[in-house]
């Protein structure tokens, strides 16, 4: 497995653009002409206000949706290729864990859809168990865990593969303030001992400050990149970084920089239909 | 569930029968009603406890013609709501046509059926419990397999899952508890379908056909036939429903639904 930092950038988006509803009324310019490079192990967020396209633009590095122009190269390959490679794992808003089966055999799922015998399948997935410390509760249905629990477990789901790439769409945004902050440490622990790249998608400023090693700041209509920050706080991040004047500062330039469409009078638009599921 | 509360749940609605029961058995003493518009309670229950062999034996062949009706019902249903779902094209043109089928008595039908097979045949009873219970598995089922969660739905693309793992992995799951739900509306469908479809002709062998023959000549008796299907009914529902208890425990109780 590409578990290491290879020669390849984990994402290379170059020149994309995605128009749903093309040549109708109800056109929509999801994004126009956008250029993204995820170096291996870098985690990257994106953060901007709805409709601003940051949802699309992780669904097609996942290769969910296709780009109307422009290209997706994922760890390498073409963004199709690396999704029927299994190249990325993925995490939503949602668990969105199947509760017909237990949680190991959740972890289970992808490998078994890559056709890994049992045992190997199950070594694996206890494997990702200890890692997001749920080993305890293998044998419990979804239902019965927490949400923080649950996302702890999507995850694990999402780096059973050792995909060298995670995609995370609001994976925090339905968990409380204080298990948020405990999973965002998790998270970062868990990146560092797999050596996995993220593309993070948020709204929460500080979440994407405290995790990222840059933020990407979009803005809506059409959705298009307007900033990217590079987040200096060094590698090892914990309860005292959220407590830096380093941290602090780069949480006003992000928000600055989405203020920047304020001015324009683009923040408080209603969602559009690009960011409707 | 703890004694307390089952004793809170049963105990109300078992008040409420005893004391209706006593009601109806006062107001026939005290108003002097003939036997032939209200026989008294005491009676239904002799002519009960004295031709239990005879309502035995017509509930078996009522309760057969319901149950077998019940399993080709629910096999079609399951076998045609997979091929809705794998022809867009068919979806399109029958779901519309089941819906509004559903909405009609169609257990009138069994006229029709009776007048192609023989008089004596159970066939077209069988045949009318199916139809039934058919369309109620086939609307369900489609549903339980189409509804999937878009999160799933997402998660397998992205394991590149072809559409027969989508169907083994999410779909088919997902309509399971659908199904059941299904069961729980049919199987009481099914034994009225089955009295009903007695009042049409045919062998005068089921409950539904003692009762209308008793009504004139022992009221009571065809009261306790009547006491009879309403007996088999309750079983189809209980086990139903059982079956369906058993699902949802499973899944937490939520039913059709992902954990969020």
């Amino acid at each position: 497995m590409s578990q290491q930092a290879g020669p390849n950038p984990a994402v290379t988006v170059v020149g994309a653009s995605k128009v749903f509803n093309r040549g109708t009324p109800r056109q929509v310019d999801a994004l126009v002409d956008v250029d993204v490079e995820v170096g291996a192990n870098e985690f990257v967020s994106l953060i901007g206000p709805s409709g601003c396209g940051k949802s699309t633009l992780l669904r097609l590095i996942a290769n969910l949706i296709d780009p109307t122009h422009g290209s997706v190269t994922v760890n390498g390959k073409p963004a199709a290729k690396a999704r029927l490679d299994q190249e990325y794992g993925m995490a939503f808003q949602q668990a969105g864990l199947f509760d017909w089966r237990n949680v190991v055999k959740n972890v289970e799922l992808p490998l078994e859809l890559k056709g890994w015998d049992k045992q190997a399948r199950r070594q694996r997935a206890m494997e990702m168990l200890a890692l997001v410390k749920l080993s305890d509760f293998a044998d419990h249905r979804p239902w019965q865990l927490s949400g923080g629990m649950q996302q702890r477990v999507a995850i694990a789901r999402a780096l059973a593969a050792h995909p060298p790439l995670l995609l995370m769409d609001e994976p925090f945004g339905a968990l409380d303030e204080m298990t948020r902050e405990h999973m965002q440490a998790e998270l970062l622990r868990i990146c560092r001992e797999t050596g996995t790249s993220v593309v993070f998608v948020t709204h929460s400023i500080p979440e994407a400050v405290y995790l990222s090693d840059r933020v990407v700041v979009m803005s809506p209509r059409p959705g298009r990149i307007t900033h990217v920050i590079d987040v200096d706080l060094g590698t090892t991040r914990d309860i005292d970084t959220r407590e830096d004047a380093a941290f602090f500062k780069k949480i006003t330039e992000v928000r600055e920089a989405l203020r920047g469409h304020e001015l324009t009078g683009d923040v408080f638009v209603a969602d559009g239909a690009a960011e409707d599921r | 569930m703890n004694a307390r509360r089952v004793v809170g749940a049963v105990l109300p609605p078992l008040v409420f029968g005893v004391a209706f029961v006593a009601l109806w058995e006062g107001a026939v003493n005290v108003f002097d009603w003939k036997p032939y518009f209200l026989p008294k309670p005491s009676s239904i229950w002799s002519e009960f406890t004295g031709n239990v062999t005879q309502i035995r034996e017509a509930a078996a062949v009522s309760g057969m013609n319901a149950l077998i009706g019940l399993v080709l019902g629910t096999a079609l249903g399951v076998a045609v709501s997979f091929l809705l779902m794998r022809f867009h094209l068919l979806n399109d043109m029958l779901s519309p046509l089941a819906v509004a089928l559903n909405a009609i008595p169609i257990f009138v039908l069994v006229a029709v059926f009776n007048n192609m097979f023989a008089i004596t045949s159970e066939i077209p009873r069988r045949l009318m419990v199916t139809l039934v219970v058919y369309f109620i598995v086939l609307v369900n089922v489609a549903k339980g397999l189409r509804q999937v969660e878009a999160t799933h739905l997402e998660l397998l693309r992205s394991y590149a899952a072809t559409s027969s793992q989508v169907l083994t992995k999410a779909r088919i799951p997902n309509a399971v508890p659908y199904l059941f739900t299904a069961l729980t509306i049919a199987a009481p469908a099914a034994v009225i379908t089955a009295f009903v479809s007695e009042y049409f002709g045919g062998s005068q062998n089921g409950l539904g056909n003692r009762i209308t023959s008793n009504l004139t000549a022992n009221t009571a008796a065809a009261w306790a036939y009547v006491l009879g299907a309403c007996l088999l009914g309750l079983a189809f529902y209980l086990i139903s429903i059982g079956l369906e208890s058993i699902t949802t425990q499973q899944r937490g109780g939520s039913p059709g639904g992902g954990t969020t």
